[in-house]
């Protein structure tokens, strides 16, 4: 990378408004400063208390669903170890709403789960999101890594918006996951 | 028995469990990434107060931010609840929430709908 390169990104970041962006293996420690960070960095330019938190609760799962991800690809083979297990996290505030983008490699049986899930998720509204919510709650059960299977639906609940996501081929096993979390 | 206090954390609430008084206080914010872990001790606890609650058990719910992995736990800790209820205790639970904070409201309106002890819905300015 050229010393300009430095620059670009630089000007790229300030253009897109970024508040955070990180790149690299989501572990429980980052993930404990991330949220200090942006909590602190909240405090300062958000004065709704109810965008603070909802732009909060959906950091909180993005980065959840990254860290158990890391965890899985720690028991995947093909990729290069570190490479499959990083992920990308950037967080900006726009004018009137906030993005929280995230990226990370998805093996491609995978996708096609998660695409069927986002997709029913993006077909729902406000109160029917709430109802399926509520009859996974009661009926689903808990993963070993604690994980309930809520946590997309909760993302979408917070947001008010539908989710944007794509996956982008890398290779016959693997996908690039990338979503786009907007937050009025 | 011996009471049950935990100090709050980064990622966890502070626990205040008093069986001498049936109390039974989560307060903070439930954020752990592995949410089982820490709930366990506190069903543990739960189970031993069953076999000689108080005649009132007060449970008071006041959480500011809990994850989707932590939902599950309180959804179980509320069902345990509801198994001793009428059995040596009356069980409620006092459900607080910040102003304006409709999410809160929400969620303990859902556990309410599961859930067949008396919740009482509380407004509070700050938790």
């Amino acid at each position: 990378m050229s010393l300009s390169n430095i620059f670009d990104l630089y000007q790229t970041m300030e253009r897109d408004n970024t508040m955070l962006s990180f790149k690299g293996v989501v572990t429980s420690d980052l993930l404990t400063s991330v949220l200090q960070i942006m909590e602190s960095k909240l405090d300062h330019v958000e004065k709704s208390p109810k965008t603070k938190k909802k732009v909060y609760n959906v950091l909180v799962e993005c980065l959840q669903n990254l860290y158990h991800h890391n965890e899985e690809a720690g028991e995947t083979k093909g990729l290069d170890f570190l490479f499959s297990k990083s992920a990308l996290l950037m967080i900006s505030k726009n004018t009137d709403h906030y993005e929280v983008k995230t990226g990370n490699y998805i093996a491609k049986e995978k996708s096609i789960q998660l695409k069927r899930k986002l997709d029913d998720i993006n077909a729902l509204n406000k109160e029917e999101l709430r109802d399926l919510y509520k009859s996974i709650l009661n009926d689903g059960e808990m993963s070993e890594k604690g994980t309930a299977g809520l946590g997309m639906i909760d993302i979408a609940r917070k947001s008010g918006n539908k989710l944007e996501y794509d996956f982008l081929p890398v290779d016959n096993l693997y996908d690039f996951f990338c979503l786009n979390v907007k937050i009025d | 028995m011996e009471n049950l206090n935990l100090e709050g954390s980064a990622k966890t609430p502070s626990v205040h469990f008093d069986a001498t008084n049936g109390t039974l206080e989560l307060k903070g914010r439930s954020i752990p990434e592995n949410s089982v872990e820490f709930y366990k001790p506190l069903n543990d606890w739960i189970d031993a107060y069953g076999a000689s609650p108080k005649g009132t058990t007060t449970v008071d719910i006041k959480l500011e931010y809990f994850n989707t992995s932590s939902s599950k736990c309180i959804l179980d800790l509320f069902k345990q609840l509801e198994g001793l209820n009428g059995k040596g205790t009356e069980v409620k639970v006092n459900w607080y929430f910040e102003e304006d904070d409709e999410d809160m409201e929400e969620a303990g309106e859902d556990y309410q709908a599961i859930i067949n002890i008396p919740f009482k819905m509380i407004e509070v300015e700050e938790i």
